[in-house]
């Protein structure tokens, strides 16, 4: 074993066992180093196995149906971790090698105080008494950078925001000066100002504390900004190991390359995204050129919706009787014309959903007017807003979520013909529903499957099949493709294109994502604590930043290597 | 077009964990079997006879051989039905009534006919009475010859254990069953109803949820019974259904409320699916497993249900068997030794419990794979 190295992996290989006959291997004998005090990326979609290696590192994988390949070696410190015994094995991690995980909402226990949870690690690994383990929990505290360490130690995780539970998170796995801080995907359920401090604490710490990071993620963007290495992997097998900058600026796996540019730049708008199709074939990459689209709204559009002074207030129980307002949406205002798209900008708790639903009337607005047509959407009654319904639609965040799993993907797109009586009789609207899967870019045989059996991005295509069913003019994607890898984000929004260039439809385009936005919208509102504050043409707004709240936003996009 | 692929749904994926789970397989040929048997009751092929007085009462099990101590029928296998009153009940020493009775019994021996005179009353049913004893030798089958053994031995009027325990376990299997069935269909209206709509709908059922649990179960039966007046197999249902939808309500409410709030449901909503169409189209396939769980579970409690009832008096009625009457009159039995019944009934409860019960916990984790 290489002295430099401290963690050596080779030849793993994982195996999970599905049933009694089928097996499916998740990782294909993989090798990668990490070097001592430095950073490793471990990039890939989901499915490409970077996260089951990391836990097969930690030894977290469930022991009843995995199979790990004898001839695996997973070498840390000199001693093959796979060959230690598991009681060994338990005190390394934790001590030796600590995690932190993606869903930092989910991986604090929420009946402990955070202060009584660090301690628990220190007086387990590293043997201090009650008193020791919570003065040094109050330095680990101030060293994550935690405001107010002295109360923060006795509040319970739901008292805490996402960021500074992650922070918790991150203090708990540095309580035991670990040589090794496996980080699993550990800003992906963050916002964008939130992900950029998490991401420098996690690199000033790996300095100050001379540890290794192996940092896994699905974004190349976020690895320019913090890794030495990368390593990118794909359906198990890893596809390029290399300094980040040469991976960066000469990739030379056409994977790699295909994954650095089906991301929305923040500087080109091609016609339509590439995706990795078109890479592996040979279609886009150095040296194609690809015609450029521009967006903006323009003089003579045709508004379909004008919505004033819409505001959505929540009242939440104060007491024994005392009500207390919170308002979601203020005041908000803008003007969508036909067949163009207005994005909607802003972190979690910015209203930015609460103005997509309050519109389908899925909340009841407070106050405000939306013009649709002529007639006022949010004052009408319930009944005579059915007709209406169905020119106003929504695809939702999460394709997973949204499909009612008991239906197949036949009924899924009949029922909403049926309800609003479009076509004649069931065979035209069947015959309707193939049309409009081949539309999506699905094969006929899906008709009679269940959601179940689709991939995500499949999933979201029968979500956009059961909207274009009703021939909405207006379509709300609530963060649409934000539940999505890359490469399928990259063709999912090709086809929302597609469909707009074709049928004309508006979109209200909500998201967290700055890059995606900038690339499908042509205008853009800013949202913040329920109010507008920036909206201007989305080339205009990157440009110029005006707000000081849309700067901070602008600033944090990671952006990569800085060449 | 193909319209051949079809996938497999939640349904045929449960069955397919449910076929790998041994334990799973065998309790359903066991629930199967009894079904069967309970099928094959009802529509008369076994067990119709049940009433005919076959044996001796009392017969022993064949293999334990034919009471040999005479007891109280005799061996010639006639029934003699005078010989009880007959013969002189033996003298008590330790009575302290014993003169008196002796006495009583001297005056008696010196006038009999002074009790059967009727006080020159004549007996208003006695041509009743003579009618029907008529009729019933013409309908009943005389048994010439009544068995002193049978496989399983008889009960007190001579009955087939065997014949009685199917023919009773048809009736505990309708009544857990029906009421099982009744008693989810009325918790998961209610419970769709209170957890989908919540606010004062949701007060409104858990008031009267409130109020219905906090009454002792027993006397609530016991209060339904009353209400309800008359005895019957109807009568077990209801009483059983109508206080058992207190658990399915709180499983399936609590699932509406959880499920009312996802995303599928809000798109039902924005494609324009009404309230019901939402509960019960949308969602109840979603929950649908925690129901029928409920269902199994209720079944067996309902059957053990039935047997109490019974066995306080409020069960089937007369003429009817079911396995809480078979165990009502074992307990006067078991005075004198006759175990046979109460080890038929108890037997086939338990086996039937106990397959059912291991039967709903596999269906549990065949469809909810998650939990296990």
């Amino acid at each position: 074993m290489d002295q430099n190295n401290l963690l050596e992996v080779r030849d793993l290989r994982v195996i999970f066992r599905l049933d009694k006959k089928n097996t499916f291997e998740a990782v294909k004998g993989i090798s990668f180093d990490v070097p001592r005090n430095s950073t490793v990326a471990l990039v890939g979609e989901s499915g490409s196995g970077k996260s089951v290696s990391s836990l097969a590192v930690m030894g977290l994988l469930p022991p009843d149906n995995t199979i790990i390949d004898p001839a695996s070696s997973i070498h840390f410190g000199g001693r093959n971790l796979l060959e230690l015994s598991i009681a060994e094995r338990r005190t390394m991690c934790g001590k030796d090698i600590s995690m932190i995980f993606q869903e930092p909402m989910s991986s604090l226990n929420p009946v402990f105080t955070v202060g009584f949870q660090i301690a628990e690690v220190l007086r387990q690994h590293m043997g201090m008494n009650r008193k020791q383990a919570r003065a040094r929990t109050l330095e680990l505290l101030e060293e994550v950078g935690i405001p107010d360490p002295a109360t923060k130690i006795d509040a319970y995780p739901s008292q805490m925001s996402g960021g500074q539970q992650q922070r918790v998170m991150i203090a708990m796995a540095i309580a035991c000066e670990p040589k090794l801080l496996i980080a699993d995907e550990p800003t992906t359920a963050l916002d964008v100002t939130i992900q950029k401090q998490i991401m420098d604490l996690i690199a000033a710490l790996q300095k100050k504390h001379q540890m290794s990071v192996l940092f896994i993620t699905h974004d190349l963007g976020l690895v320019g900004e913090i890794a030495d290495h990368v390593i990118v992997m794909r359906h198990g097998e890893v596809r390029e190991t290399g300094e980040v900058r040469q991976v960066f600026e000469a990739a030379k796996d056409t994977y790699t390359q295909a994954l650095l540019h089906c991301r929305p730049s923040l500087d080109e708008r091609p016609w339509r995204l590439p995706v990795i199709a078109d890479y592996m074939e040979g279609k886009a990459g150095p040296g194609v050129e690809i015609a450029q689209r521009t967006r903006g709204y323009t003089p003579g559009d045709e508004p379909v919706l004008v919505v004033k002074n819409l505001s959505k207030s929540f009242y939440l129980r104060d007491g024994w009787f005392g009500k207390r307002e919170f308002q979601a949406v203020k005041d908000v205002s803008f003007t969508l014309p036909r067949g163009k798209t207005l994005g909607v900008v802003g972190e979690s708790g910015s209203g930015k959903t609460t103005v997509g639903l309050t519109l389908l009337r899925l909340h009841q607005a407070t106050g405000g007017t939306a013009m649709f047509h002529g007639k006022d959407l949010i004052s009408m009654p319930n009944k005579e807003y059915l007709p209406y319904k169905r020119r106003i639609q929504i695809i939702f965040q999460n394709p997973y979520a949204s499909l009612n799993p008991r239906f197949t993907v036949g009924q899924i797109l009949l029922e909403p013909m049926r309800i609003h009586n479009i076509g004649a009789n069931d065979k035209e609207r069947i015959a309707k529903a193939y049309w409009l899967l081949d539309k999506v870019g699905l094969p006929e045989q899906a008709f009679h499957r269940y959601p179940h059996e689709f991939s995500g991005g499949q999933r979201q295509r029968i979500a956009i099949a059961r909207c274009l069913t009703m021939q909405p003019e207006i379509l709300v994607c609530d963060e649409s493709v934000s539940a999505l890898d890359v490469s399928v984000q990259a063709q999912v929004l090709n086809l929302l294109q597609d469909l707009q260039d074709e049928f004309g439809l508006s979109y209200i385009f909500i998201s967290h994502d700055l890059s995606v936005v900038k690339y499908i919208a042509d205008q853009v509102m800013v949202m913040h604590k329920g109010q507008v504050v920036e909206m201007a043409d989305s080339d205009e707004l990157y440009r110029n930043p005006v707000h000081p709240y849309t700067q901070t936003l602008l600033s944090a996009i990671p952006r990569g290597v800085q060449l | 077009m193909s319209n051949t692929h079809t996938s497999p749904g939640l349904w045929a994926l449960a069955w397919r964990r449910l076929r790998g789970d041994k334990v799973a397989m065998v309790s359903l040929a066991v629930v199967g079997a009894f079904f069967l048997l309970m099928i094959a009751s009802a529509s008369g092929l076994v067990g119709a006879n049940w009433e005919d007085e076959v044996a001796v009462s009392y017969a022993p099990p064949t293999f334990m051989g034919a009471d040999t101590d005479g007891g109280i029928d005799g061996v010639d296998g006639v029934v003699h039905a005078s010989d009880e009153r007959s013969t002189p009940t033996p003298v008590n020493v330790l009575d302290p009534l014993a003169d008196d009775i002796a006495e009583l019994r001297a005056q008696m021996g010196s006038n009999p006919a002074a009790g059967v005179e009727m006080y020159g009353v004549t007996d208003p049913l006695s041509d009743d009475l003579t009618a029907l004893r008529a009729s019933m030798g013409k309908t009943k089958k005389i048994i010439a010859h009544k068995a002193s053994t049978l496989p399983f031995g008889a009960d007190k009027w001579g009955h087939d254990v065997i014949d009685k325990t199917i023919k009773g376990g048809e009736t505990s299997i309708v009544v857990g069953l029906v009421a099982a069935l009744l008693a989810v269909v009325l918790g998961t209206v209610f419970g769709a109803v209170s957890g989908y709509f919540g606010g004062i709908v949701d007060d409104f059922f858990n008031w009267f949820y409130s109020i219905f649990t906090s009454i002792p179960s027993i006397l609530m039966i016991l209060t339904v019974a009353a209400v309800l007046q008359q005895k019957g197999v109807l009568t077990i249902v209801l009483i059983l259904g109508l206080t058992g939808w207190t658990g399915p309500y709180r499983l399936i409410r609590a699932e509406y409320i959880k499920h009312k709030a996802r995303e599928y449901v809000m798109a039902a909503d924005a494609i324009g699916a009404s309230h019901w169409r939402k509960m019960f189209s949308h969602i109840f396939p979603n929950i649908s497993h925690v129901a029928l769980v409920q269902m199994s579970i209720l079944v067996v409690g309902f059957i053990k249900a039935e047997v109490i009832l019974s066995f306080l008096g409020f069960g089937v009625p007369v003429g009817t068997v079911s396995w809480g009457s078979m165990l009502n009159e074992a307990q006067n039995e078991l005075i004198l030794g006759k175990w046979w019944q109460l080890t038929a009934a108890a037997a086939a409860m338990a086996v039937l419990v106990t397959a059912f019960s291991l039967f709903t916990d596999a269906l549990r984790d065949a469809l909810d794979p998650k939990v296990k």
